[in-house]
């Protein structure tokens, strides 16, 4: 297992390394000199210069890179050019929101999405599966920023059961505020995740070591949470690894929606002011954020399946 | 009445499909006394694998009991409320199945899984699992405290079916059923979990139905015979009897055609021409009779009965009787 894990997270490096490579190399391939929109036309020359002298763009394209990488090491992300922080701390600052987000969105839909999945597994083709199917479908089928839309006009406009805008205050205030966005962006995630497991369940439950198991009468109960959910559910830790990734996506538009600070708003203001350093750095943890839940899926999935150790 | 363990009496199972009601078994009788092997023989979709689910009651959904009683020590299974009979499963009637790379689950160690079957036991966990490792001592793994830990995909296959039997028997049940148990095995593997079968069956005193498409090892290892053909029985009896002197033609194709009586070298293995007659939609009269070469025209028109020859044996054969031959 250890050896497992310490491999695992040697390939996770590995992919990080080379999806920062390819977002700083992509980043400088975007037109226009990024020196004059940060600086605005009314810019001196000299201005001008300094900044550029600042950012390394005088440099060939390597030696920025090297220049990136040796300051990574040292935890430097650089500094934001406007407000002239430490671009570590702005991100950092930020990061917190955007994981909330996340991890709320998936604890509530990974857990409804297996209870309905186990359930209409539990009961195929009866009426029960056939609603749980048409919910799940349309779930899936709503769009993140449609529901957030929505939501925030049902619940927070008219009802106004929910804060519409914000991050809030103190442990309950945040959780208060983080109930629309992470119901707009888990929402389709219910519907994919009962699906999975339906399907998942339903493939399981029909292998011979069911069989055996009820032929020893061992509680049905204990067969379908013991015996099949352990199997059932490795498909379903690797979809929510990858979809960490999703739903960082995802976190731009609630984040947007609901005004809430975060890494995709972040980014998004960045980019439309080319800030670079600030664009780098939340890409940096975002990537960093996705191959290590990657990483993580794998190794809880390790952890359930003995076969997955062993293989290479 | 006393010493007869189970007793399968005029039991018809069929599968509701969209093709119409397939007849999977159609009056089986027989019955299997304590501490006897009964071997079942028949070739693949014969209803051996339904009768076996159906003596458990771990059949498909779209499975009904049209008639007959499976009786065991006395009381019918298949009145038996959901929970009467779970506590009979892996207690009184253990199975040991087919196919030992798929029998074990994957995720749970084999000392979990045999800790797990002795739900009833009231027995401390570290005397569980003492006696899960003494099990599979008694079933030929070496090792067996250590290898507790292990995961099923760690064993070989001929291991895992020991494993299998040592946890089959580890409730000492009155009524082992064995499903093709070295079907999936290789030959000299096969002789060895024969071998153990034995050894343990005389240790455990425990009754077996061991259900194989292999002659060899039925008339090593069992004191009677089904044979059974299309869902039905067509002969039944002392192994001796059905080996010597089988009164029904499928019986004798069926020994002819075993790879151990073939003497002579064949360019062509011998085989039972035709098919298995459509279960969905069966024929008039005998079910053998398009494969058989003596059948007559009463064989086209008339079920022959499972008529007692005499005391232990049995054929439903319309040969047998007397006017048939005229």
């Amino acid at each position: 297992m250890l050896l497992y894990a310490t491999r695992r997270f040697g390939l996770a490096l590995l992919i990080l390394i080379v999806a920062v490579t390819v977002m700083f190399l992509m980043i400088r391939a975007v037109p226009g000199d990024p020196v004059q929109i940060m600086l605005g036309p009314r810019a001196t020359p000299e201005l001008q210069a300094r900044l550029t002298a600042e950012l390394a763009l005088d440099q060939p394209i390597w030696k920025q890179l090297l220049i990136f990488y040796g300051n990574l090491m040292q935890g430097d992300l650089g500094i934001d050019v406007f407000s002239g922080r430490s671009v570590t701390e702005i991100v950092f600052q930020q990061l917190p929101h955007t994981l909330w987000l996340i991890l709320g969105s998936i604890a509530w839909s990974a857990t409804l999405g297996i209870a309905l999945g186990a359930y209409a597994a539990a009961h195929p083709n009866t009426l029960i599966d056939r609603v749980t199917a048409a919910i799940s479908v349309s779930f899936v089928a709503a769009p993140a920023f449609v529901v957030a839309l929505l939501s925030l006009l049902i619940f927070a406009v008219n009802l106004q059961w929910f804060p519409a805008i914000g991050a809030g205050e103190g442990f309950w205030g945040r959780l208060n505020h983080l109930v629309l966005p992470a119901f707009a962006i888990g929402l389709s995630w219910v519907g994919y995740i009962a699906r999975l497991v339906r399907a998942s369940m339903l493939e399981v439950m029909g292998e011979s070591h069911i069989r055996t198991a009820r032929a020893f009468g061992l509680h049905e109960r204990r067969v379908v949470m013991v015996y099949a959910l352990r199997i059932a559910i490795l498909p379903v830790v690797t979809v929510i690894g990858v979809g960490m990734g999703f739903l960082l996506s995802s976190a731009v538009f609630a984040e947007i929606v609901f005004a809430r600070p975060g890494l995709g708003k972040l980014v998004i203001d960045s980019i439309t002011t080319r800030n670079y350093p600030i664009v780098m750095g939340s890409v940096l943890i975002s990537t960093g954020l996705f191959v290590v839940s990657t990483a993580l899926a794998d190794l809880i999935n390790a952890w359930l399946d003995p076969r997955a150790r062993t293989a290479n | 009445m006393t010493d007869r363990l189970l007793e399968i009496d005029r039991l018809s199972v069929d599968y509701e499909t969209a093709r119409g009601d397939l007849k999977a078994l159609r009056d089986i009788s027989f019955d299997v006394r304590k501490g006897e092997i009964v071997g079942i023989v028949g070739e693949s979709g014969c209803g051996k694998s339904t009768l076996i689910s159906s003596i458990l009651r771990l059949t498909a959904p779209n499975t009904r009991f049209r008639q007959g009683k499976v009786r065991f020590k006395g009381q019918d299974l298949l009145q038996l409320p959901e929970r009467k009979m779970r506590d009979l499963r892996g207690a009184d009637i253990s199975i040991v199945f087919q196919d030992p790379m798929q029998t074990h689950n994957p995720v749970l160690s084999i000392g979990q899984q045999m800790l797990d079957i002795q739900h009833r036991s009231k027995a401390s966990k570290a005397d569980k699992r003492a006696r899960a490792a003494q099990m599979l001592g008694a079933v030929g793994i070496p090792d067996p405290e250590a290898r507790l830990d292990q995961f099923p995909h760690e064993f070989s296959g001929g291991m895992r079916q020991r494993i299998a039997i040592a946890m089959a028997l580890m409730s000492e049940p009155d009524l082992l059923i064995a499903d093709e148990p070295t079907t999936a095995l290789d030959a000299t593997l096969e002789v060895q979990i024969i071998e153990r079968l034995q050894e343990l069956q005389q240790e455990f005193d425990c009754a077996i139905l061991f259900i194989s498409h292999h002659l060899g090892v039925i008339a090593e290892l069992c004191d009677r015979v089904v044979v059974m053909y299309a869902g039905a029985v067509v002969e039944s009896g002392e192994v001796r009897e059905i080996f010597h002197d089988p009164k029904h033609p499928y019986t004798r194709r069926l020994i002819d055609c075993d790879p151990g009586h073939i003497k002579e070298r064949a360019r062509v293995l011998p085989t039972i021409p035709g098919e298995v007659p459509d279960l969905a939609n069966l024929p008039g009269g005998c079910i053998f009779r398009d494969r058989c070469d003596q059948a007559t025209a009463r064989c086209m028109s008339q079920v022959p009965p499972l008529a007692k020859l005499k005391e232990g044996h049995h054929a439903a054969c319309w040969l047998n009787h007397k006017e048939a031959a005229e």
